[in-house]
């Protein structure tokens, strides 16, 4: 996993409600193996048009926001399935955070297990962070500190889980952290193979 | 050492005023990691064509062996062709996944319910069929609706592919445990309604993120009265309603459907299961973070207008009016959804005409919702223009429907009679709704694009994609 500390730059405006990790990348660039090139199929259906060239009217091809480390979106984002490849895809693109009102819970767990940063704030937060604009204003989210740092210096302080907060800033490697109690596995195990043989 | 043996006192003590959810997460307890987190025993691991090859690759990769597999199941679904007469080679793309799926369970000793073999199909479908899934076992999957198996009283929960690897590895996840969201449904069932309309429509009334963070119950009297492959269907939206988790508390309906199944216990070991499943629902008391009731008597057959599955309306409503919606961002994402649909604001949606119904899914593929299209069929015409599929949900549902002749209901009616698999749910396999064209569907996500570049999804039961199919047009199924 890539740990993740702090990070500085323009924050993409990506308000809508409900964006689905079906959007996030298609299910049909999932079919490869590896994760090579899906940054380039990020928001795919929306990026490009039907002849393959790039869409300028999607926020992401703008000058100020190609290869922002930072997406502002609105709530339940990341919802839908399951597929990893919605975060690999993301931080293919160049994002490291994303500040939402609220996750989906599948692809939430998915950030934390990469690196890529998701930071809840309040959507009215979200719209002022937005408010700034295009230009360079550059945003900074702080894991360290938790703390978001507007364009115009407003610190605006978040929350993170404070095992995934560590996780995230030492960069863990979970299967080692799951190791570390083989002991207990084995013992649950076979007490509840004892107890419930169908089980 | 201590966390097992505190664990194993867990498994022996039934504390009251529990939910069904804590009283099944606590026996899963294998440690106590601190802030809420937990690392929880699974009992079963599903694997499936698209993510479970490369994940067990992971495993060995890491110079490691997956510890049980016996308690891994395999199948191949999402990427596979659903055309008459199939093979893995239909869809080449697909059939390399399932090469490499069959190869690297063969390693590890892993069960597949391969092509061919009569077992495969959906891997939502075939866990219950086979009784793979058991009330009281905790179960995950590397795909969202993994959740669908929650309507056996089961802890069932979808994850992404850095967890599948870790748990399939050490048979054991960290997670830490949701809050509870219990919705009682009270009251009977009115005509034409199934468990498709009921959770459709607590999805619109409570929006697509009110179960984040949560395990969903759903309870009450309409609940209790829906037979068990109806229970799989309600848990199965569990995720489009943000949780990941869904489930129904098991009683002698679910009882008698496991009975006898292939890996349902047996003998002895049945009468010790069956007493140990009965101390599993909530106890009365319990208290839930939310707990909201739905009056039956409100809940017509339903169909989604948009590109989100909170996107509901009655079949006999209309789309809304953006001027109507609660604050701006509603009114432009209703205003997007609309648009993408080719829909007018306030269009009735009876009478839209429809180019595409699909019957299938994780969602509404078993046989009973088979025979809940068929007889909508019997003797009756798909309108002309109409591209009608039905794809039973395994191949045990597909011999026990041909057995009874749903199949011949099917054709002549004009449908096509496919081959077991995810096929227009997910679009991954090579088939997909063309651009622009309307489909009605009882999977699970009408998002954008989700069947198709372009497609246009209508959500909805087995009765009202059929009753579509017919009429050309979106239909109410008891007109």
């Amino acid at each position: 996993m890539t740990p993740f500390r702090q990070v500085s730059g323009p924050a993409i405006p990506w308000l809508k409600p409900n964006t689905d990790t079906d959007v996030i990348i298609p299910i049909q660039d999932l079919l490869r193996p590896g994760r090579e090139g899906l940054g380039e199929r990020c928001f795919a259906r929306l990026r490009y048009r039907e002849d393959g060239s790039e869409n300028p009217d999607f926020v992401c091809n703008q000058p100020p926001w190609r290869g922002a480390p930072i997406l502002l979106a609105g709530e339940n984002f990341g919802c839908g399935s399951s597929r990893e490849g919605a975060v690999w895809a993301l931080m293919g693109m160049g994002v490291r955070a994303v500040i939402a009102p609220s996750f989906g819970d599948i692809f939430l767990a998915n950030c934390f297990q990469n690196g890529l940063l998701p930071v809840r704030l309040p959507m009215a937060a979200i719209r002022r962070l937005a408010a700034h604009g295009g230009g360079n204003a550059s945003v900074t989210v702080d894991l360290e500190r938790q703390l978001v740092i507007a364009p115009d210096g407003e610190a605006i302080p978040f929350a993170t889980d404070p095992r995934r907060r560590e996780a995230l800033l030492d960069g863990l490697d979970e299967i080692a952290l799951i190791q570390r109690h083989a002991a207990a596995i084995e013992a649950f195990r076979a007490q509840s193979e004892a107890e419930r043989p169908w089980q | 050492m201590l966390h097992g043996l505190r664990a194993g006192f867990k498994l022996r003590h039934h504390r009251p005023m529990q939910t069904m959810f804590d009283r099944i997460w606590d026996r899963h307890v294998v440690a106590e990691l601190g802030d809420g987190w937990d690392l929880l025993w699974l009992d079963r691991i599903l694997l499936h064509d698209l993510s479970g090859g490369r994940a067990l690759r992971d495993v060995a990769e890491r110079g490691l062996r997956v510890p049980h597999p016996a308690r891994v199941f395999a199948t191949a679904d999402h990427a596979v062709s659903s055309a008459p007469g199939r093979t893995e080679g239909s869809f080449p793309r697909g059939g390399a996944l399932v090469r490499s799926l069959r190869e690297e369970c063969a390693r590890q000793g892993i069960t597949m319910f391969d092509l061919g073999t009569g077992g495969q199909g959906i891997v939502h479908v075939i866990a219950p069929e086979q009784a793979i899934v058991l009330p009281g076992v905790v179960l995950a999957c590397g795909d969202s609706h993994t959740c669908t198996n929650g309507g056996v009283g089961a802890l069932a929960f979808g994850i992404g592919a850095s967890e599948l690897a870790q748990a399939l590895a050490t048979q054991c996840l960290p997670q830490k445990r949701p809050g509870t969201f219990r919705i009682r449904f009270e009251g009977a069932r009115g005509p034409g309604v199934t468990a498709k309309d009921m959770i459709l429509h607590a999805i619109h009334r409570f929006g697509a993120d009110a179960g984040t963070g949560m395990a969903m119950e759903y309870a009450g009297e309409a609940v209790r009265a829906l037979s068990l492959e109806q229970r799989l269907t309600l848990c199965n939206l569990s995720i489009e309603i943000g949780a990941k988790i869904g489930m129904v508390a098991p009683d002698e309906v679910t009882f008698a459907y496991l009975h006898g199944r292939p890996y349902a216990p047996k003998g002895r070991d049945w009468d010790a299961a069956l007493a140990d499943w009965r101390t599993l629902p909530s106890d009365p008391e319990a208290r839930f973070t939310r707990d909201e009731v739905v009056a039956m008597r409100d809940v017509e057959p339903q169909c989604t207008w948009g590109t989100s599955p909170e996107h509901g309306a009655a079949v006999s409503g209309h789309a809304p009016r953006p001027e109507d919606a609660r604050d701006s961002a509603q009114a432009a994402a209703w205003k997007a959804a609309l648009d993408y649909m080719g829909l007018e604001p306030g269009q009735r949606l009876a009478g839209t005409k429809v180019d595409w119904v699909f019957i299938g899914s994780c969602t509404n593929s078993r046989i009973e919702d088979l025979r809940e299209a068929a007889a909508m069929l019997q003797g009756r015409k798909v309108a002309p223009h109409v591209t009608a599929w039905v794809v039973p949900g395994s191949e045990a549902v597909k011999a026990r429907a041909e057995a009874e002749g749903l199949h011949a209901t099917f054709r002549d009616a004009g449908f096509e009679w496919r081959e077991p698999g995810c096929a227009l749910c997910v679009a991954a396999n090579g088939e997909a709704v063309p651009p622009g064209a309307r489909c009605v569907s009882t999977s699970n996500r009408n998002f954008v694009g989700r069947q198709g570049t372009g497609a246009r999804t209508h959500l909805a039961s087995p009765a009202t994609a059929a009753a579509s199919a017919l009429a050309g047009a979106i239909a109410d199924p008891r007109a």
